[in-house]
């Protein structure tokens, strides 16, 4: 074989084993959390620990039961998600549909530039600003609430729903608007009644990776929600996540003990719970084009 | 009923309008508040200096440092793979069950939770491959974290040169990895550039995956290898404002500045290629 033709052969494979990383780092992630966290469930059952009411890692004996930080997640991707939907679709159709091309570029820069500051920055920016607003407006005992980690993480959610809607919008033949257009419709009934309804997988694959950014995210989420391990009543309430109990308990943990192991079990419902909203969500964008 | 359709589109697109500025004008807010707040703070000796009493005094440099040497290290992992694994899959992959799960996998790698990452990281690269709380740990952890944005974009870059110029390249004897070296990679290297800048500016602002695989809470010396724990800018700036007390504002303010222009400057700059690029294009 002459050298060029084994230079090729090596570059070739090598671009064939790139191409799979993907696939080794998902089983990696899933087999190296399993490897930590399913040792809790020897001393723990799998019950006890995700409607386990407590969450005493380090007291005698430990307590590690993850519901009030399930509900905790839930309440702040609650309320983002209220916040979040709406806004973000309105723009995304304000954005493809509405504005003139100068408006857009501007306003899809304003977009991007959201995406793109730092998660400990704009939990920073809610903790010094969001918070004690709150905290004031609404004559609570606290401003680090459920609620101050819903707005905070809308924001965050925003330029997902905002760029895959949008997109989706975009996506919608223009023959379809035209149809609309040439049978009387105005332009927003041709926005509500056709585009709309031809882009709803995609609007709805925009959805759920909004959700799934908002479980997911923690440095804003443990700076502005107060951290506080109990069953939420209300959405004015401190609340602590799941990545936030993670994030702010790792670093005092000893490797090995069932405290360590607790928080990669969590690592793990992370991981399960993430990788289901992806499914749906790439499940809506692929029906979309069939 | 007295039912006008053009006052309801009328308005509709005002709800619109004003649901766009309430996305929008926050996010202008937030860039303003930094810069005034932190902008008096801002000095030759904040950016070069290092830290001092328990961090209240003094400058930033090691974050700012421990920041470039983790993006560099990051590129150094995901830069090669990431477009590796882009021109697998517009150049070799056939439509199969292993492109449709490698695509299904590169979803999944962007949609899991940072600190997952970080939990990862730990387990694999800081405890089993025992590299300790290191550059080298977390650099691979950002690496894996950044690695579907630069696949994702890539893959638009290289799936957005048409069809006819690797025809033309293997019509005249090219090999398909000649084709790919010479006729497709060339026209797809904007979009791929505009790619690796976002990636480092997502790296440069990540905190949750370097929490527990390479970032010091307060380390006032410089690196000396890889295997060395750095100050990082986004957790310099989460530890000053949590869990250090009586923090002067502008110190914090001033951090935020640091890290925000960074990110953003790497933004716009992904921003002005991309549509040079748009221009230039020819077909």
């Amino acid at each position: 074989m002459p050298l060029k033709k084994i230079k090729e052969f090596c570059i070739e494979k090598t671009i064939y084993l790139s191409g799979i990383t993907s696939i080794i780092f998902v089983v990696l992630i899933f087999v190296f959390l399993a490897r930590e966290g399913f040792s809790l469930f020897k001393r723990v059952s799998v019950f006890d620990f995700l409607l386990g009411q407590d969450w005493y890692p380090i007291s005698e004996p430990a307590k590690f039961g993850i519901l009030p930080m399930i509900l905790g997640s839930l309440a702040v991707t609650l309320g983002a998600t209220l916040i979040s939907v709406p806004l973000g679709i309105a723009s995304a159709v304000y954005i493809a549909e509405v504005a003139s091309p100068r408006i857009k570029e501007i306003l899809k820069t304003g977009i991007e530039i959201l995406a793109a500051i730092p998660s400990v920055v704009i939990g920073f920016i809610g903790m010094t600003t969001l918070v004690p607003f709150s905290k004031n407006a609404l004559n609570l005992p606290t401003g680090l609430t459920a609620f101050s980690g819903s707005v905070t993480l809308a924001f965050m959610a925003i330029p997902t729903i905002v760029s895959i809607a949008e997109d989706a919008l975009t996506a919608v033949p223009v023959k379809y608007k035209e149809a609309a257009l040439a049978l009387g419709a105005t332009r927003w009934q041709s926005i509500r009644r056709v585009i709309l309804p031809a882009a709803s997988s995609g609007i709805m694959a925009a959805i759920m990776l909004g959700i799934g950014r908002v479980i997911g995210e923690t440095m804003a989420v443990m700076m502005v929600t107060g951290n506080a391990a109990q069953i939420p009543q209300s959405l004015f309430v401190p609340v602590r996540t799941l990545t936030a109990t993670i994030a702010a308990e790792m670093g005092e943990t000893v490797q090995g003990s069932d405290h360590y192991f607790a928080l990669f079990a969590i690592g793990i419902v992370l991981f399960i719970i993430t990788f289901i909203i992806n499914l749906i969500a790439d499940w809506a964008v692929h029906r979309r084009f069939k | 009923m007295n039912h006008n359709p053009y006052r309801t589109e009328k308005i509709a697109f005002t709800i619109l309008f004003f649901a766009t500025v309430l996305v929008v004008l926050p996010v202008i807010l937030i860039v303003l508040i930094i810069i005034q707040k932190g902008w008096s703070i801002i000095s030759w000796e904040f950016l070069t200096a290092m830290p001092k009493m328990g961090m209240r005094e003094g400058g930033i440099f090691p974050a700012i440092l421990g920041t470039i040497y983790l993006v560099l290290g990051t590129l150094f992992f995901a830069l090669p793979l990431g477009v590796l694994s882009a021109i697998y899959l517009t150049e070799y992959a056939k439509d199969n069950v292993l492109t449709r799960l490698v695509k299904l996998a590169i979803i999944n790698l962007a949609g899991v939770p940072s600190v997952v990452y970080g939990l990862f990281g730990l387990g694999i690269f800081v405890m089993f491959l025992k590299f300790g709380a290191s550059i080298l740990a977390g650099s691979l952890t950002l690496a894996i974290m950044v690695l579907p944005i630069i696949i994702t974009t890539s893959k638009e870059a290289l799936d957005s040169v048409p069809k006819s110029f690797r025809e033309v390249s293997l019509s005249l004897g090219a090999s398909q990895w000649q084709t790919i070296r010479y006729s497709v990679l060339p026209h797809a290297l904007p979009g791929i550039l505009t790619g690796i800048i976002l990636a480092i500016s997502r790296a440069a602002g990540e905190t949750a995956p370097i929490l527990f695989t390479v970032a010091a809470f307060y380390l006032p010396k410089l690196p000396e290898s890889i295997f060395d724990q750095v100050m990082a800018l986004p957790y310099h700036l989460y530890v000053m404002s949590t869990q250090v007390p009586n923090v002067a504002e502008n110190l914090r303010y001033g951090t935020a500045l640091v890290l925000l222009v960074m990110v953003l400057s790497m933004n716009f700059l992904a921003i002005v290629v991309r549509s040079k690029f748009r221009k230039k294009k020819k077909w």
